[in-house]
């Protein structure tokens, strides 16, 4: 697998502006279970809550991810970085997606999954463990392509779910597939 | 062919405490019976157990044996002979349903009666309330040429009504 340097290379300091922490939102909140809307990634409010998303999830233990619509704002934006957790293989650091899409997926696996907006439960999903995703940089607005595997092709897949209205729980694996919650970070 | 031994149903609920588990399946084992399928989970706390277990004790001596779990009152136990029942392969097609939000009574029952109306039979079902979430998984087998679209915009009908979403997939069993 290639990693895209370019993507790799990105930071939040790219944005040039400074992140606030966000409240984070939990199910059954209404705007976890609706799509975002596309956003413009030269936009300074989306600039803004690229920035706002990273810092909110430096802050969260655990957290490897975090898509606007769990801090309240109904927008295709989301970031991620798995770079310390250990089911990760190769990874693309911190970056921050808009309007991204899965546009190839293959090699499915099941593992459990669990999310800062459901808190007291984790849940056995299926999900390509190799994904190709497309989307917009926040503030360039430059389309990037990445290659993504393992842990971090995972974590992808929940943010786009995320931005679509999705939860893990819609695509847990069946009726034995929903855990309480045994560890809190 | 021997007529295969008596079944019966047993199923202990109540107070969760570490060896219940251990403790009734060592009285069955005690009276010669042989454990089949077993289920148990903790609902909200509670210990809850199903099992069938196969042989020629008769119920009433079960129960006596299984008398003492009950002795401090935190236990219910309940035993009954039950028929073999032959579980065919269904003809059908296999799905997951998924409804959550927010928690408020007849979600279930809203749901699940669109499901039955085609004849869908729920195979497994698990339901969470986790602070102010509500959530159901069931497992579903449909008849073969159930219109499979008609029940997801049912049951997504269902579930609006009540401020609730729901998904129904169809199940990926990968043949090894």
């Amino acid at each position: 697998m290639t990693v895209n340097d370019h993507v790799l290379g990105w930071s939040e300091s790219d944005l040039g502006v400074e992140g606030r922490v966000l409240d984070v939102v939990r199910a059954p909140a209404t705007v976890l279970s609706t799509r975002g809307a596309d956003v413009d990634p030269t936009d300074p409010a989306t600039v803004q809550l690229a920035a706002d998303l990273v810092a909110t999830m430096r802050v969260s233990p655990g957290c490897v991810g975090l898509a606007a619509n769990q801090v309240g704002v109904s927008a295709r934006v989301f970031c991620v970085d798995v770079s310390e957790h250990p089911k990760t293989r190769d990874h693309h650091g911190t970056f921050v997606l808009c309007n991204a899409e899965v546009v190839e997926s293959s090699r499915n696996e099941k593992a459990r999954e669990g999310c800062m907006s459901v808190p007291d439960l984790t849940g056995d999903v299926k999900r390509a463990s190799r994904v190709v995703v497309r989307g917009l940089l926040p503030g360039t607005g430059e389309e990037v392509t990445l290659t993504a595997n393992a842990f971090e092709a995972r974590a992808l897949q929940h943010e786009i779910d995320h931005t679509d209205g999705l939860l893990f729980l819609d695509r847990v694996a069946g009726a034995h597939a929903i855990h309480p919650r045994k560890t809190y970070l | 062919m021997s007529t295969p031994a008596p079944l019966h149903a047993v199923t202990v609920l109540g107070h969760d405490r570490p060896g219940i588990i251990a403790e009734t399946t060592g009285r069955l084992a005690d009276l010669g019976l042989n454990l089949e399928d077993s289920t148990m989970t903790l609902l909200r706390g509670h210990f809850a157990m199903m099992l069938l277990c196969a042989g020629d004790a008769e119920a009433s001596a079960i129960e006596a044996a299984l008398q003492p779990l009950t002795a401090d009152g935190t236990l219910t136990v309940t035993v009954r002979d039950v028929p073999q029942e032959d579980a065919g392969a269904p003809a059908g097609t296999s799905w997951v349903l998924t409804v959550h939000g927010g928690d408020r009574p007849g979600i279930v029952s809203s749901v699940v009666a669109r499901v039955a109306e085609v004849g869908g039979n729920i195979t497994d079902l698990t339901t969470r309330l986790a602070g102010e979430l509500y959530l159901l998984v069931a497992e579903i087998d449909l008849p073969a040429g159930a219109d499979v679209p008609a029940l997801e915009a049912a049951v997504t009908a269902a579930a609006a009504d009540l401020g609730v979403g729901a998904s129904l997939r169809a199940v990926e069993a990968d043949e090894l």
